[in-house]
C-alpha cells in the first residue's frame, strides 16, 4: 500500500516536472532561436531542416547594424526617450499617488472615483486628437511629444496610492509638528518610506516605453528620430529576406529589457500582484 | 506667519499641488483628446483639414454610417472579436496551467520557471513578432519542422487566410500568459490549506481536489483575469502590423490597424475617429460584462 503510494507520488512528480520542461522550452525556444540564428551566417537561418546552432558564429550582422545601419543611433533614441519618460513621470505619480492617499482636500475622492473610470478608456480613442494636439504644440517628429503624453499615468497613481495608504499618519503628523512643510515631508519622510513601489513604478514605465510601438510610429517622423521598435518595424519591411539580420536587430531590442528584468524581477512581480488586487 | 508663500500655500490647499501636475497632464493629453475624438468623428477632417483646420466641416453621423456599411469595418471587427474571444481564454488556460505547475507542492525550481514562464511578457512585441515570422516560416520555420516530426503536413502560417489569425494568437498566447500566471498563483495561493486537507481526508483524488476545490475558489478570479485580458486583446495592432500588414485577404486586420489606416496612413481623421469610437463602445460594453460578472471585491477599482 505505502510502496504503491509513494511510486505514485513519484511517477506525478515526474509527470509534473516533466510538464514543467515543455512549458519552459516553449517559452525560450523562440527567444534561444533569436539567439542563435543572429550569429549564423548569411542565408543560414533559411535551411532544411532548420539550423538549430550557428556552425560558424560570427558577429558580421551586428557589425552591420552598428556601422551600415545605425542601429546603435536608435538604441540611444529609446533609451533617451525610456529615461527621461521614466524619471518625470516617477516624481508626477509618486506625489499625485501619496496626495490621493495621505493629504485631505476637497474634491479628492470624487476626482479620484473620476480617475478610476478612466482606466477603462482605450488610449486609442485619444489617439487622433492627440495628434492634432501635438501637431498644434509643434512636437509632432519631436521627443517631446512621445515622452509628454507618458508622464502621467492613471495606474502609476493608483500604484503608489495604494502603497502609501499604509504609511501611518502619525509619522507624518510627528515632522508637521516639527514644522516642516508639505513639500518637506514628501521628500524627506515619504518618498523612502514609499521606495519599493518607486522602484515598480520605474522599471514598469521604463519597460512599457521602451516597448511601445504604436504612438512613436506615428509622432516619429524622421527616420533618424526613430525609436527601436520603430527602426526594426522599418527594417524589416527592406531586410525581410535577411533573417539572420533582424534577429541580430531583435536580440538588440529585446535584450536590455531582458536584462533589467533578470535584474530586478522582485519589482516586476510586485507590480503585477499590487495592480491587479487594486 | 504671514509671508506670501504661507498665505498662497494655505488658499489652496497643499494636496491640490501635489496633484495638480498628474491631473493637469491627464486632463490635456488624455481626458480633452477623448472628448475630442467624439467631436472630430462627426466631422469630415481629412488631409485637407490637417493642413487648415477650418476646412473640416460638421457632417453629423455620416462618418457613421460610412463606416458601419463598409464590409472591411465588419470584417476587422470580426477578427477583433475572434482574437480576443478565442485568445482570451486560451491565454488563461495556458497561464492557470503554468500557475498549477508553478504552485504544486512537489515541484523543485519554483522561482526559475516562475521567471522563465514570465520572460517573454517583458520582450518587446515588435521584435518578438519579428522572430515569430520566421518561426512560422512554411518551409524553414521551426514550427513547420516540429510539426514534420510529427507527420503534420507543411502549413502556411502567415501566408493563409485560415491559419494567419490562429498563428497571431498563438504568438500572443507565448507572449502573455506569463503575466496572468503571476495573478493566478497569488490567487491558489489565497485558497486556504484546509479545504484541500479536508478533501483530502474525504478521499479526493488531485482531480477532485481540483474540480470541486481549486476551480471553484478560482472563479472569481478568473473571470476577472479573461475579461480584463479580451479587453486588452480588443487592442490589437502591433502583431498583425509586424507579421502580416493585416492579411492575407484582410484576414488580421484588427479595428486598430484600420483605424490607424484610416488616420494614419489616409489621413481621414474623422472616419478614423468613429472608428475609434465604435471600439470604445466596445470595450465599454466588455467592461460592464465584467463588472456584472465579477463578485464583490474583486470588481477592479
Amino acid at each position: 500500500m505505502s510502496s504503491s503510494r509513494a511510486r505514485g507520488e513519484r511517477l506525478s512528480s515526474v509527470a509534473l516536472h516533466g510538464a514543467l520542461v515543455v512549458f519552459g522550452a516553449l517559452s525560450l525556444i523562440p527567444l534561444l532561436w533569436m539567439l542563435s540564428a543572429s550569429f549564423m551566417a548569411t542565408g543560414e537561418a533559411s535551411t532544411f531542416p532548420p539550423a538549430l546552432l550557428p556552425h560558424h558564429p560570427t558577429l558580421a550582422h551586428y557589425e552591420d547594424l552598428f556601422g551600415r545601419l545605425a542601429l546603435g543611433r536608435y538604441a540611444l533614441n529609446s533609451a533617451f526617450v525610456a529615461i527621461v519618460t521614466t524619471a518625470g513621470a516617477l516624481m508626477i505619480n509618486a506625489a499625485a499617488g501619496y496626495a490621493f492617499a495621505k493629504l485631505r482636500f476637497r474634491g479628492r475622492d470624487r476626482t479620484f472615483r473620476v480617475l478610476a473610470a478612466g482606466l477603462a478608456i482605450p488610449v486609442q480613442v485619444a489617439m487622433l486628437p492627440l495628434f492634432l494636439l501635438i501637431k498644434s504644440l509643434g512636437l509632432v517628429n519631436n521627443y517631446g511629444g512621445v515622452i509628454i503624453p507618458g508622464l502621467s499615468s492613471i495606474f502609476g497613481i493608483f500604484l503608489v496610492r495604494q502603497y502609501a495608504l499604509a504609511i501611518p499618519d502619525d509619522l507624518l503628523d510627528a515632522a508637521r509638528i516639527d514644522g516642516a512643510s508639505e513639500f518637506r515631508v514628501f521628500r524627506s519622510i515619504v518618498l523612502p518610506t514609499i521606495r519599493p513601489v518607486l522602484a515598480t513604478l520605474a522599471l514598469w514605465t521604463f519597460l512599457a516605453t521602451w516597448n511601445d510601438f504604436m504612438w512613436p510610429l506615428i509622432v516619429l517622423s524622421d527616420d533618424r528620430k526613430y525609436t527601436l521598435p520603430v527602426a526594426l518595424a522599418g527594417l524589416v519591411g527592406e531586410h525581410a529576406q535577411d533573417v539572420e539580420l533582424m534577429m541580430a536587430g531583435a536580440v538588440i531590442t529585446v535584450l536590455p529589457v531582458l536584462i533589467l528584468f533578470l535584474m530586478l524581477q522582485r519589482y516586476f512581480v510586485e507590480g503585477v500582484t499590487e495592480g491587479s488586487v487594486k | 506667519m504671514s509671508t506670501p508663500r504661507a498665505r498662497f500655500t494655505t488658499r489652496i490647499a497643499p494636496g491640490w499641488w501635489f496633484v495638480a501636475p498628474a491631473l493637469l497632464l491627464i486632463v490635456v493629453f488624455f481626458a480633452g483628446p477623448v472628448l475630442a475624438a467624439i467631436g472630430l468623428s462627426f466631422t469630415d477632417f481629412d488631409l485637407y483639414a490637417l493642413a487648415d483646420p477650418g476646412a473640416a466641416r460638421w457632417i453629423g453621423l455620416r462618418n457613421y454610417a460610412r463606416v458601419l456599411h463598409e464590409p472591411l469595418f465588419w470584417q476587422a471587427l470580426g477578427n477583433t472579436l475572434y482574437f480576443a474571444v478565442v485568445g482570451g481564454p486560451l491565454t488563461i488556460a495556458a497561464s492557470l496551467g503554468a500557475a498549477l505547475l508553478v504552485n504544486a507542492r512537489a515541484v523543485r525550481w519554483k522561482s526559475t520557471a516562475r521567471t522563465v514562464f514570465f520572460a517573454p511578457f517583458v520582450t518587446t512585441l515588435v521584435a518578438v513578432a519579428i522572430v515569430w515570422r520566421y518561426l512560422y516560416h512554411p518551409r524553414y520555420g521551426l514550427l513547420n519542422y516540429l510539426l514534420g516530426l510529427l507527420h503534420v503536413a507543411p502549413i502556411d502560417w502567415l501566408g493563409n487566410p485560415h491559419w494567419a489569425m490562429p498563428a497571431i494568437i498563438l504568438m500572443a498566447t507565448w507572449k502573455n500568459f506569463g503575466y496572468n500566471m503571476l495573478i493566478c498563483i497569488a490567487g491558489l495561493q489565497s485558497i486556504p490549506r484546509e479545504l484541500y486537507e479536508a478533501a483530502a481526508l474525504d478521499g479526493a483524488s488531485a482531480w477532485q481536489r481540483f474540480r470541486h476545490v481549486t476551480l471553484p475558489m478560482l472563479a472569481p478570479t478568473l473571470f476577472f483575469v479573461v475579461i480584463v485580458t479580451m479587453i486588452g486583446y480588443l487592442q490589437l495592432f502591433t502583431e498583425p502590423y509586424v507579421m502580416t500588414q493585416g492579411g492575407p485577404l484582410r484576414a488580421t486586420t484588427s479595428l486598430v490597424l484600420y483605424m490607424y489606416e484610416e488616420g494614419f496612413r489616409w489621413w481621414r481623421l474623422g472616419v478614423a475617429a468613429a472608428i475609434a469610437f465604435l471600439l470604445f463602445v466596445l470595450i465599454v460594453a466588455f467592461t460592464v460584462v465584467q463588472r456584472w460578472l465579477s463578485p464583490r471585491g474583486m470588481a477592479g477599482a
